[in-house]
């Protein structure tokens, strides 16, 4: 450990409830102070974001009687990323009889997070599921159902019933759509002000709490000073500091990061995702990834040649000289592991030189058996537009022949750290969705971000935030207060200084130099002199960005080039903290695999005497002086096992 | 790759601002690989537009996998450019061919003002959902999810018109700009499930009422809509619409 780490660090208090695992949020909710029903259209809340978490927590608040802003870096808030997520989002349910109890889906989350997450938060997170699924349902989203009229299931990596409730391939875009739909009703009702095409610049911090933030309007150029009683921040993860993967293009880290340095501190940045089923690199002009749904892998069997170098086009390989190596090494879960492992298992693959396609990057996932068995009419009923977008980007057709897929950047289970409350180190500033560390610990399961993030702003932020304010004496602000001005003045001349520079390279020159180096050096599998190479590298990236930049045009009209430049440098200065997180983090736990601390047969090998805690940074005023604390892992309820899949 | 890189003429809407003048200015973007799509050409040319001084085209987009709804270009006249069920993003260049020329204009319709070259403020979407687009039932008050089947068929077929995402081509390739389409879907989604009934009547009378007091057309049945959606929305909607309405303005009369 290096010297500057806290221990169990005082700041880092999660609030976590009294009382056995079960009862924690009853008696959270029991206890909670509550706002007077005519109090709270006098708090105006800010939430930024309008993904899953945050429409879902401004219509909640809205509709609970707050004052509610609404801010989305889109044209509309319907576009936010949330809108891509394929597959589905797990409750407990048991609808299918199959077995599944809140504690399954428990234990299967702590268990797929690789001992990495906090019980507590974990175990009202599936006991919040449920009223996820009425929720939608009632507001019409379009989930699957059977002839009988009643919901359909189906199953999901790293679990062994069938909890996924899906809305064929588009199943984020249906519950994002009905988020959506229920924060327009109060911007109908007046409750809601929704400001679109705004980007957070900076949190403003008064009297040591968030009181404020300051964005810039994309259309004008504007900065403008917005006041609240607190601040919730939904804005999403931070898988684009590797330039490729499967987030769209304006997701970015920079109200996370600007918060950051207000004081918030950032948590197992080096704890990423990579998805095992994406559309394999084709060129060095790609701009990014495309996900294909986990949720294939329930009828795609994943398969390489059994020789290294065989190059001869699928059909051509006779069955007995492929290698089913999912099947052939986790019998029990097959084609069903989580992630992580999937997605290690085919970087070996192609490591030993096993890989398809022309690039040698890639493993087939092949439909042909399931076609045979089930009929092409119930893989297209399941998968159709899974399949056209494949074919649209490849021009190959998965019925005919297997799909390519290989590992890409998807998710980041890092983040803002909250406590219980949802609440960071800045008091006032809550952190919903990906934003947040809290969940998933090392490693996400398939179709928990979608219930996470409805979690957090449907069901447990209107009781925390109420819980807050309540608590709270909160002066009343005026816009002109001298720290709006400063924050405003920051972020003016940040502007200023981007588009001063006037180099001879473009913002997306440094944005794809920054993700070779992440993904070379900090992507699926990490080593010490890999990961002290990237610190370096990084560190004259930035360097030259800061002297050779060139954004074009002004800052008094709409300009992306500047938005995004603005983006990289905050990248640059996360991807600097992810590396030396994952350089202290001396064990492989989830998607943090560190080559050192493997088992025999290549596994991750956790520590869990040394490693059983969360890592959160603070800024302390210069990039790579960041404080570590730790918050330890106490686990009453789960006995921590290594994970085997076999 | 092995593959012939290609030269594509390009005649782009350039337009400083909303109350600037606009004009069609010529490119050349050599070097164009054909499994690029359509918008990855437009980076490249972009890259090149700001290397040489000059200032980048402002376009949308954010998914780029067809789903979010941001992109938002005319080609050659057809909003999404030539493929059925295809958004721009998801359009490759390996359907064009060396030499090509091409116009990339932006929507064009009253009701979506120009903000900058190839973008354009679709606000007036959001407004007509927040009209009536909606089910009314706050955070915490629903029934067990399984409380109230729904037929197979008829929760498939809200599906396909729930699939709408927003983008506007319906409107840009309207001869009269009318957002039926658009309005019409979430009108047929909400209408085909038992949730959206109690509030049938007053969602279709507060979403058309909407829809033409943002300045949107009339619908007069030319189908250019259904033909660009870039998700295939049955032109169907529209009629769904019309006789929700029609229902719904004459029990008003009861």
């Amino acid at each position: 450990m290096t010297s500057s780490t806290m221990n169990n660090s005082p700041r880092l208090d999660s609030k976590v409830p009294a009382g056995p695992l079960q009862q924690k949020w009853e008696n959270y909710l029991n206890t909670a102070k509550l706002v007077n029903p005519n109090n709270k259209r006098k708090h105006t809340i800010l939430v930024v974001g309008t993904g899953l978490a945050g429409a879902s927590a401004a219509a909640t608040l809205a509709e609970l009687g707050y004052n509610v802003r609404s801010f989305c870096i889109q044209d509309s808030a319907r576009r936010a990323h949330s809108i891509a997520a394929q597959g589905g989002i797990n409750a407990a349910k048991n609808y299918p009889g199959d077995g599944d109890s809140v504690w399954r889906l428990f234990y299967d989350t702590i268990k797929g997070g690789d001992y990495r997450s906090r019980e507590a938060n974990v175990h009202r997170l599936a006991e919040i599921s449920n009223n996820i699924i009425d929720q939608c349902v009632a507001q019409g989203v379009p989930f699957a159902r059977e002839y009988g009229g009643l919901l359909s299931n189906r199953s999901f990596g790293g679990a062994q019933v069938s909890r996924t409730f899906y809305a064929r391939g588009q199943t984020g875009q249906q519950l994002l759509l009905g988020a959506y739909q229920a924060m327009e009703r109060m911007v109908g009702a007046g409750r809601v002000k929704q400001y679109d095409r705004r980007e957070m610049l900076d949190l403003v911090v008064v009297d040591g709490r968030a009181r404020g933030i300051i964005v810039r309007n994309l259309a004008t150029g504007e900065l403008e000073r917005h006041v609240g009683d607190a601040v919730l921040l939904c804005t999403g993860g931070y898988g684009n500091v590797y330039y490729l993967s499967t987030n769209a293009k304006n997701s970015n880290v920079t109200a996370a990061w600007r918060c950051h340095k207000r004081g918030a501190f950032f948590a197992n940045p080096c704890f990423t995702q990579i998805h095992p089923t994406c559309i394999p690199v084709s060129g060095d002009y790609q701009s990014k990834l495309t996900l294909m749904s986990e949720s294939l892998r329930n009828d795609g069997r994943v398969w390489v040649p059994k020789t290294a170098g065989d190059k001869r086009s699928p059909e051509q390989i006779p069955e007995e000289e492929r290698d089913y190596y999912l099947e052939r090494k986790y019998p029990s879960f097959g084609n069903l592991v989580p992630r992580d492992v999937a997605s290690r298992n085919a970087k070996e693959m192609a490591d030993h030189g096993k890989g398809v396609g022309e690039t040698g990057m890639a493993v087939y996932l092949d439909f042909a058996e399931s076609i045979n068995r089930l009929g092409e009419k119930v893989i297209s009923e399941r998968y159709g537009n899974l399949f056209e977008m494949y074919e649209k980007i490849t021009g190959d057709n998965p019925y005919k022949v297997p799909m390519r897929i290989y590992p890409a950047v998807h998710y980041t289970m890092g983040g803002l750290w909250v406590d219980y409350d949802l609440m960071s180190t800045v008091p006032g500033l809550f952190v919903l969705g990906e934003a947040n560390f809290s969940d998933h610990g090392a490693n996400r399961l398939g179709a928990s971000a979608l219930m996470q993030g409805l979690s957090d702003g449907y069901f447990v932020i209107s009781h925390t935030l109420g819980n807050y304010i309540a608590n709270t004496s909160l002066p009343k602000l005026e816009e002109s207060n001298a720290a709006f001005a400063d924050a405003e003045n920051d972020s003016r001349e940040r502007l200023a200084t981007l588009l001063g520079i006037k180099g001879e390279k473009t913002p997306v020159h440094f944005h794809r130099e920054l993700g070779k180096i992440m993904w070379d050096y900090v992507g699926m599998a990490r080593n010490r002199d890999g990961l002290n190479h990237a610190i370096g590298a990084i560190g004259r990236l930035r360097e030259e960005f800061w002297n050779n930049l060139r954004v074009p045009g002004s800052n008094d009209t709409m300009n992306k080039n500047l938005e995004f430049a603005g983006r990289i440098a905050d990248f640059m200065e996360l991807g600097e903290l992810m590396a030396r997180d994952a350089l202290e983090r001396e064990e492989s736990c989830g998607g943090h695999f560190r080559e050192e601390y493997q088992t025999e047969d290549g596994e991750a090998l956790r520590n869990d005497d040394e490693f059983a805690f969360v890592a959160a940074w603070e800024h302390t005023g210069r990039v790579g002086e960041e404080v570590k604390h730790r918050e330890e892992l106490v686990f009453e309820n789960v006995k921590l096992t290594q994970r085997s899949y076999k | 790759m092995a593959d012939k890189l290609m030269t594509i003429n390009l005649k782009v809407w350039r337009q400083d601002g909303p109350d600037r003048p606009g004009r069609l200015a010529p490119y050349t973007v050599e070097g164009v690989n054909p499994h690029m799509s359509f918008l990855e050409m437009f980076d490249l040319l972009n890259e090149r537009l700001i290397l040489g001084g000059e200032e980048p085209i402002e376009f949308d987009s954010d998914c780029r996998e067809g789903i979010c709804g941001s992109c938002s270009m005319v080609i050659n006249g057809i909003p999404h450019g030539p493929h059925r069920g295809t958004a721009v993003c998801q359009l490759h260049m390996r359907h064009y061919k060396d030499g090509d020329t091409l116009t990339v204009e932006p929507w064009r319709a009253n009701a979506f003002p120009l903000i900058k070259d190839l973008v354009v403020d679709r606000g007036a979407f959001d407004r007509i959902i927040a009209a009536g687009g909606f089910v009314s039932v706050n955070t915490g008050s629903a029934p067990d999810a399984n409380s109230l089947p729904v037929e197979k068929a008829k929760s498939d077929a809200a599906f396909d018109f729930a699939a709408c995402i927003g983008c506007g081509a319906c409107v840009a390739a309207c001869p009269n700009a009318s957002a039926s389409l658009f309005t019409g879907a979430k009108i047929a989604h909400l209408s085909l499930y038992p949730q959206g009934e109690p509030e049938r009547r007053r969602r279709v009378i507060a979403m058309v009422n909407q829809m033409e007091a943002e300045g949107f057309g009339d619908c007069s049945n030319h189908g250019e809509c259904e033909a660009v959606c870039p998700k295939q929305i049955s032109i169907s909607a529209i009629a769904i619409m019309r006789r929700e309405y029609v229902k719904a303005v004459v029990a008003s009369n009861d």
